[in-house]
């Protein structure tokens, strides 16, 4: 059964592939090591990100988890037709989570996160055949939730509560293929925000149907970043009233997208748990990337991104192999909200694959140290940026690109 | 459990080993791209400005790191040539010589904007640093020359500094000549190119034609040394001196390319002034036109009475105007024209000036061609011929009226280029590359056609990833402000041309880069 149960697992890797925009995927070493699963698994206070419903559901009085990951990640880039090729800087990122559960009553429980779920940071060489499009950018934030969770009866839950958002984004890039200074070196602006602040929300329902069936639904609000005092800083500029670039304000608005989720988890053969989530991103949301410049002289900046809605297909399994450890593993797969002919480098993602395993060790009877990793396979994908222009006149960017990410993570858990 | 502790072991080694991403095939494999049967470990270009990456007027670093050459060694780079291609650099990014501390040559132009918003090139400020005899140290894989001629290159003593004050010698060489009598073949040679490129004869008709044809078509005289600075040379003597060229870079077993000659007069330095540039609704020329015209009036029919009714001048109230020009090839009429202005009631002396100021011109047609400087001497008082004028006794008011440049006082021959001019350029032009495509052929070097492709450039235009490129002065993207010399972008397309020749030729696959990624004129305003 269980030999079975992996292979079935495994066998979707060679389906369809993986997710994307800047949504990173790290919310609880758990429920990573199980496919980043866990909607309709009533396991520990990582609920208060994956469904707020559960918390009610759990048996500890108080219940917090915390943890954070290394992501290593890399992009490469080639253009067969003139042999320019670029790879990034491996960059490491490093989201975090804590959340804590508390169970007042036993028909309501409280609870509070902090986590990291949208992120990116990519360094391409600077100058390189893609800098008119990006050089670097640099995008956090951070959610801060306050939860309560109702039962209502013995099988249903509900649970929710506000977010609170603070962002900031660091982006530079060339002006132009190719406007220089008098000595040659290209002209570029970054744009800097921080402290973007905003409130958006999240909702969540549980069916505890058995002991062994959850299903469970969670929806997060769109949030959208509003950065109406960024810094745009222009460098080596031609002094010249045709290049009337000098620094400035800026306004920008960056969509954090909607996010519905959908599971169910199955507890078998006693010691084997069996989870499937289904996200669905809601990123059409994310039509362009405007940067309005205060100063009048300085064209605004118009990037169409143009995102479709995507899906992510996860699947875990959970074995509780002795009393100390708990072994776990999982697959995903997600679809690109990125659409052909706007494939932007500072986004590099295509659809991907995500393999998934972890253990928890029992320390004691409150602590427990939660371990993960994760290894995120994208296919080579020969790609453009099309909407780019220069002169009123298109310039796609093209070339083939291969992205990795490998994430492994550590926590802890601890209850009472 | 053990099948489980299995799975995660596999796919946590599966994880680390491929963190970094690669590609199937990697365009830094061996072998991706190739040279085909080309050596590209030592390249060596040879030739002229052109070669250098002049621009601008002037050769600096940002210039020269856009040369054709370099590129090109970019290019090959990648497909397994030699990772360095040395460039004698000048020492800053302003252009400008100096000769033992003085300026003997000018600094970059840029594209200025004045205050009415109007763009124009002018020369950039500041003081330039590159001192000639400060020696770079050559010989160099560019070894392209700025201003020399076809017979330059195989001639000793063009990078002996101490000819520099008389002309007999070449400042550009003489900065990187590694002895006095040195060639700038035998440097190059010196070097053991595997591969070259070569780009010569352009400066044998360039500057007779940028001149205005001020010098001398010296087709029929064998003697180079007997040549002045603007002549066409003798077709054989080209023949001669590239031949010598072609054989010196082949002894080794070299592969290369040889570059032919384009139309030099379909580059914007003569496509830009219009034959008829004076407009009726310009304030300081329309008002005058009546007087103009009646002053005209009698010349005109002196014109008539001689027979050559074609050489009046009259200016419309209506339309743009030609210029008033001095053709050295029609028959100087001074003489019989004075006598018709007398006969016509003008006084003598006015007649004597009028037969020596109107006996070789006639207004411009859309033959002729007005070199891009010209621009800047059209309808100004050409203070010369003032002088003399007044010296002649004319009251300075009417010597004033009587100078004007292309209205009053015919254009100068360096101004224009006329069709007979054109005529000899066309023909030294052709004659030079049937002899290049010969030298291709007999040696099986690469010919790149260079001609035809930058007279695409300047008729259609060539789409590129975003643009297209034209000859149109600043706007057009392919040549720089000093009208002749491409800009980066206009080198880049030059690149892809040789190698493309070079791909055909030697069955090689080396990439070409996309032109968009170069630049076009540098904006500046001088000061701040």
């Amino acid at each position: 059964m269980k030999k079975f149960t992996l292979l079935a697992v495994f066998a979707l890797a060679s389906a369809a592939m993986y997710a994307g925009g800047y949504r990173v995927s790290l919310q609880g070493n758990k429920s990573l090591a199980m496919g980043h699963t866990g909607v309709a698994m009533v396991d520990s206070s990582e609920l208060v990100f994956f469904n707020p419903a559960g918390l009610v559901f759990l048996e500890n009085k108080l219940g917090i988890s915390a943890g954070g990951y290394g992501v290593f990640s890399d992009v490469v880039y080639q253009n067969e037709t003139t042999g320019a090729s670029a790879e990034t800087n491996s960059s490491v990122g490093t989201p975090f989570y804590l959340y804590g559960a508390y169970q007042a009553t036993d028909w309501l429980a409280f609870g509070l996160g902090i986590y990291t779920p949208f992120g990116s940071s990519v360094e391409y060489p600077d100058d390189w055949a893609g800098s008119h499009l990006v050089n670097n950018i640099e995008l956090s934030a951070i959610f801060i939730q306050p939860t309560v969770s109702f039962k209502i009866g013995d099988v249903f839950s509900i649970g929710g509560g506000p977010i609170y958002v603070t962002g900031s984004v660091n982006f530079n890039r060339n002006l132009t293929r190719s406007l220089t200074d008098l000595d040659g070196n290209r002209s570029e602006v970054t744009i800097d925000a921080s402290g973007v602040n905003q409130w958006g929300w999240t909702v969540g329902t549980m069916f505890k149907l058995s002991d062994n069936l959850i299903i469970g639904a969670n929806y997060k609000s769109e949030i959208i970043l509003d950065a109406d005092d960024a810094d745009a800083d222009f460098e080596n500029i031609p002094n010249s009233p045709l290049t009337p670039f000098a620094d400035t304000k800026a306004k920008a608005s960056l969509p954090l997208p909607a996010e519905m989720t959908v599971g169910v988890s199955y507890a078998f053969c006693n010691k084997w748990t069996f989870a499937f989530d289904f996200n669905r991103a809601f990123w059409d949301v994310y039509e362009s990337l405007d940067i309005d410049f205060a100063d009048p002289n300085i064209p605004d900046s118009f990037n169409q991104r143009n995102y479709k809605n995507a899906s992510t297909y996860r699947f875990g399994l959970q074995f509780e192999a002795t009393e100390s450890f708990t072994l776990r593993a999982g697959y995903y797969f997600d679809e690109s909200p990125v659409q052909a002919g706007f494939f932007a480098p500072e986004t590099p993602r295509n659809d991907s694959s995500g393999y998934t395993a972890g253990l928890t060790f029992n320390l004691s009877d409150h602590f427990q140290i939660d371990a993960s990793f994760l290894y995120l396979r994208f296919k080579e994908v020969e790609a453009s940026y099309d909407p780019y222009f220069e002169g009123g006149v298109q310039a796609p960017f093209t070339g083939k690109y291969k992205s990795s990410a490998f994430a492994p993570g550590i926590g802890v858990s601890y209850k009472m | 459990m053990k099948n489980t502790l299995k799975y995660i072991a596999l796919a946590a080694v599966v994880g680390l080993t491929s963190c970094e991403p690669e590609f199937e095939n990697k365009v830094s494999d061996t072998g991706f791209y190739d040279t085909g049967s080309a050596d590209m470990t030592t390249y060596v270009a040879v030739g002229n400005s052109l070669t250098a990456g002049f621009a601008d007027g002037a050769l600096y670093i940002t210039g020269q790191e856009n040369s054709y050459p370099n590129i090109m060694a970019g290019q090959f780079a990648l497909a397994g040539g030699g990772d360095t291609f040395t460039q004698p650099l000048a020492n800053d990014n302003l252009g400008g010589l100096l000769l033992n501390g003085v300026q003997i040559a000018n600094n970059r132009l840029v594209l200025e904007v004045d205050e009415d918003g109007n763009p124009g090139p002018v020369l950039l400020e500041g003081t330039p640093t590159t001192e000639i005899t400060s020696s770079a140290t050559g010989p160099f894989n560019n070894m392209g020359v700025p201003g020399a001629k076809s017979f330059h290159l195989v001639a000793p003593g063009y990078g002996n500094a101490a000819g520099i004050p008389t002309g007999a010698s070449n400042p550009y060489y003489a900065r990187f000549a590694t002895s006095a009598n040195a060639t700038v073949i035998g440097d190059a040679v010196s070097l053991d190119p595997t591969f070259f490129s070569l780009w010569i004869g352009n400066n044998d008709i360039l500057s007779f034609a940028t001149s205005g044809g001020v010098g001398v078509d010296q087709t029929g005289n064998f003697d180079p040394s007997t040549y002045g600075p603007n002549d066409i040379t003798d077709p054989n003597v080209f023949a001669g001196a590239y031949a010598s060229q072609v054989d010196a870079l082949t002894a080794g077993g070299a592969g290369g390319v040889l570059i032919n000659l384009p139309d030099v007069t379909s580059i914007p330095f003569f496509t830009t002034v219009p034959f008829a540039p004076l407009d009726p609704t310009n304030p300081d020329f329309g008002p005058q036109i009546p007087t103009l015209n009646a002053t005209f009036a009698g010349l005109n029919a002196a014109f008539a009475f001689l027979g050559v009714p074609e050489r009046s001048i009259i200016f419309s109230e209506t339309a743009a105007s030609p210029v008033v020009v001095n053709d050295e090839s029609l028959v100087n009429l001074s003489t019989a024209l004075r006598d018709a202005l007398i006969a016509g009631g003008l006084d003598a002396p006015t007649a004597t000036i009028f037969g020596e100021q109107f006996g070789q011109s006639r207004q411009a047609t859309e033959e002729d061609l007005l070199v891009l400087t010209s621009s800047s001497v059209i309808a100004t008082l050409n203070e010369d011929r003032f002088a003399q004028l007044v010296a002649l006794g004319v009251p300075a008011e009417t010597a004033g009226q009587l100078s004007v440049n292309g209205v009053t006082y015919p254009l100068e021959d360096q101004w224009v280029l006329v069709p007979a001019e054109q005529e000899s350029i066309a023909t030294a032009t052709a004659a030079y590359n049937a002899t290049i495509n010969g030298l291709a052929s007999a040696n099986n070097l690469g010919y790149v056609d260079a001609r035809s492709e930058l007279a695409t450039v300047a008729s259609t235009g060539i789409a590129y990833n975003g643009g297209v490129l034209t000859s149109e002065f600043v706007t057009g993207g392919g040549f720089s402000l000093d009208g002749v010399h491409p800009t980066p972008r206009g080198y880049a397309l030059v690149a892809n041309l040789a190698i493309q020749e070079i791909n055909n030729t030697y069955g090689a696959n080396i990439p070409m880069v996309d032109i968009g990624n170069y630049a076009t004129v540098t904006l500046a305003n001088n000061g701040n």
